[in-house]
Formats: C-alpha cells, structure tokens, sequence
C-alpha cells in the first residue's frame, strides 16, 4: 500500500559522514534493530518518516471508503465486523503516527502535512464504494494485498515500524477473512444478481489493487536503497507476483473470473503471467486526480476542523484543572 | 501552527497476571485520565492487558546509545557473577 512513499525521490540532504554510515550499514547487514535514539543517515530518517508516515495517512483516509457502508450493511452481524475492521484502520494508524513520532516529527506536522497535500496516502483509498460488494473486495483484495506488503516490514531494520507492523499484521488477518466471507456469500450462496454485483466490483477494484505494489521494478526510484536499509524486503513487482499468485485461485473458487484476458498459468515459471498495467491511471491517480481525491481530502480537513473545538477545549480543562491543583497545593503548604 | 500541541505519553501494558508492565506505544491526550482511555482504546482492542500504566514522554530519562560500551561492557568480563564459572563436584549432583 503501504510503501508506495518509498517510491518517491528524496530531497537535497547535508553532507554525509562516511565513516559513521559504514558502521550503520554494517548493523543493518547484521540485521541489529535501530533504534530512535541511535545515529542515523539523515536520508534514513527522511525516507522513514515519509513512508511511515504515508502508511499512517492510508489507514485514516483507508477508514473512508468502508465507514460509507457502516449505516447500510444488510445484517447486524455484518455492520459489527465492518465498524470493528474501520476502528481497527484507525487504530493502525494511530501506532503508526506514534511509530513516526519517535523519529522528531510531531502528530501535528503530520497531519498537517496530510491535509495540505505535501505528504500522500495510498492510491486505492481515491476508488468509490459503489456497492455492498465493494466492502467485500476491499477485504478480500485490498487488505489481502496490504497483507503481502506488511508481512515483510514487521522485519523492517526499524524498532518502532517493525513493533507496529506486528501489531497490525495480527489485526489484518481478520479483515481479509471477513472480505472473502462476504464474497463467499455473495457468489456461491448468493442470488444471480448478487454475483453479478460480485463480479461488478472485482471488475473495478482488480487493476487499481494491483496498483497498490507501487510503479513496476524498472521504474521505482530509490527501490535499491529501501533494500540495502532492509526497510523492504521486497521489489514492488516481486510482490505483486505472489500477490496475484495467492489470489487468483480464491476468485476461481468464487467463481468469478478477472478482467484481464492475458492472464494465464505459466507452467515454465509456475507462476501467473497477468496483462499490462494502465501506469498513466496511476500517476494520475496519484497526482490528485483520482475518482475521490478531492472528497477524501475534504472529509479529512472537515473533520480536523470539526474538531478543533474539542481539542482546545480538553486542553483548557487539562489547564484549569491543573491550576486548581496547584492553588490547592499552596494553600495546604500555607 | 496555531493549534497547540496534545501532550505525548507511553503506554505500558500488563499482558497477564505475573507478568510486568510492557513499553506497547505512545498515545496523545490532554491529562492523565484520557491519557489511559486513548491507551485503552488504541492498545487493548483485543484483551491484550489486565492494566495500564500512561507516563508523560517528557519525563523519561534514557540512556544515551553512544555511551552503551561504557554502561554495559565491564559486564561482559565479570564471567564470576554468573552461576556456570563455579565448579560443582559431580558426585553432588545438580546444584
């Protein structure tokens, strides 16, 4: 999703120290963690906080799209899973903004720099939830590709990112099993309509989610330096192969088929060869002009400004409440 | 910024019964009170804890990772603090 910020370019860093970065690098290679408090290349940290950064924005925005269908899901039981996977989302992104706080930034820059357009979140949050099938191929697809991204960043060489990582990891599990529930019964228990809706929405949501691994390996920026950090593990193309892998015999289990014709077993390789990607979509996409780009935004700076009520008004009771205490002190020492 | 920052505190959670309080994050929060209630929220979702324990960042003192040779390596030569470098005959069995 997830690393799509690792595709980006840094920019201009002050001079390096060779010598400290020769003794980082050799930590790194003996896979040793790093730590907050410990000495690192400015280009790590500044690659770190983007990213991580980037990864807390996609699972705030990420809460958007599924929260449309919270008031609309057909069963008590499906409404509950949905609210606890959107609470989740937000949870994620809260160890996440906390992960990125131990680097120097505070909460607020960041969110600052979310609403003002300086930092991005994922591609896939700018697509519409058009159906109930949607609910359950963001599941099924989106957080199962975010899955095959994250599973490798809980060994990330960063303490604080692989610790969240972990955490989420263990969470995620639950939102693609619900996902591909609601698909199950929607296409082999469901009514004809109901898999055509099915259908419909993996229709839509196959290329954008295979979007999601970020631009091809010949065309990422700085893939090679995320590697040698071991902030990924992976290329974006590696990925997106077992992604589609691990996921086209479930949508043959459906039933339903994928809307790329050149995608077949390749007995040679034992793997799924898959069509070109449409990479003017996702520049686009990620240049602001996507489907929801401007609504997702303008939810967010809603609800910042919503908000901003409540958060002065805790931090005026927070005041007062101390002075009282204070004033009470005095007194009881006079 | 003309907002004023939310204050930062750790979060510290007691998994089970016996078991110490363990760093799980950060959360931010006016005082105390919602300090522990974000951390509840944020941290223990799925019964991870028994207890939680919130202390403002700012008055944590850490040890500088520059100086762990000095702290921590006169140590690792004090072989004699350690149960192994003492000989127990064998005919006395387990010790």
């Amino acid at each position: 999703m997830y690393t799509q910020a690792l595709n980006v370019k840094d920019t201009a860093l002050p001079a390096a120290d060779p010598q400290r970065e020769a003794r980082f690098q050799a930590r790194i290679d003996a896979e040793e963690k790093i730590e907050p408090n410990d000495w690192m290349p400015d280009g790590y940290r500044q690659t770190l906080v983007r990213q991580i950064a980037q990864h807390a924005h996609s699972e705030i925005v990420g809460m958007h799209p599924e929260g449309n269908w919270i008031t609309r899901a057909p069963s008590l039981k499906r409404k509950v899973a949905l609210l606890a996977k959107v609470q989740d989302e937000g949870g994620h992104g809260l160890y996440l903004y906390s992960a990125a706080e131990t680097l120097g930034v505070s909460r607020e820059e960041l969110v600052e720099q979310l609403l003002d357009g300086r930092q991005k979140y994922s591609s896939i949050f700018n697509y519409p939830t058009m159906t109930w099938a949607d609910v359950g191929v963001i599941g099924w697809l989106v957080d199962g590709a975010a899955i095959m991204n994250q599973i490798p960043l809980c060994r990330c060489s960063f303490g604080p990112y692989a610790r969240a990582m972990i955490r989420i990891c263990k969470e995620e599990s639950f939102h693609q099993r619900q996902g591909y529930e609601i698909m199950v019964a929607l296409c082999r228990d469901g009514t004809p309509a109901q898999k055509a809706m099915a259908q419909d929405a993996l229709n839509r949501w196959w290329w954008p989610v295979l979007m999601m691994f970020g631009p091809s390996d010949q065309d990422s920026q700085h893939t090679d330096k995320s590697m040698r950090w071991k902030i990924k593990r992976f290329t974006n193309d590696e990925l997106r192969r077992k992604f589609v892998d691990a996921t086209v015999p479930q949508g043959r289990y459906l039933g339903l088929t994928f809307p790329d014709p050149d995608l077949k077993f390749d007995e040679t390789t034992g793997h799924w060869a898959f069509g070109a990607i449409d990479w003017s979509e996702f520049r686009r996409v990620v240049s602001g002009d996507g489907p929801c780009n401007r609504q997702r935004l303008r939810q967010r700076k809603r609800a910042h400004e919503r908000g901003a009520w409540v958060r002065a008004a805790v931090l005026a009771h927070a005041a007062k409440r101390r002075a009282r205490e204070q004033a009470a002190a005095g007194v009881a020492a006079e | 910024m003309t907002e004023k920052n939310i204050p930062l505190w750790e979060v510290f959670i007691r998994s089970r019964t016996g078991l110490a309080h363990r760093h799980a994050g950060s959360v931010h929060a006016a005082d105390a009170e919602m300090a522990l209630q974000n951390a509840r929220d944020v941290y223990t979702r799925r019964g991870e804890g028994l207890s939680i324990w919130v202390v403002p960042s700012h008055v944590i003192t850490a040890s500088d990772p520059a100086d762990r040779d000095s702290l921590f390596e006169p140590t690792a030569s004090k072989i004699y603090r350690h149960p192994s470098f003492y000989d127990v005959p064998e005919e006395v069995g387990h010790m």
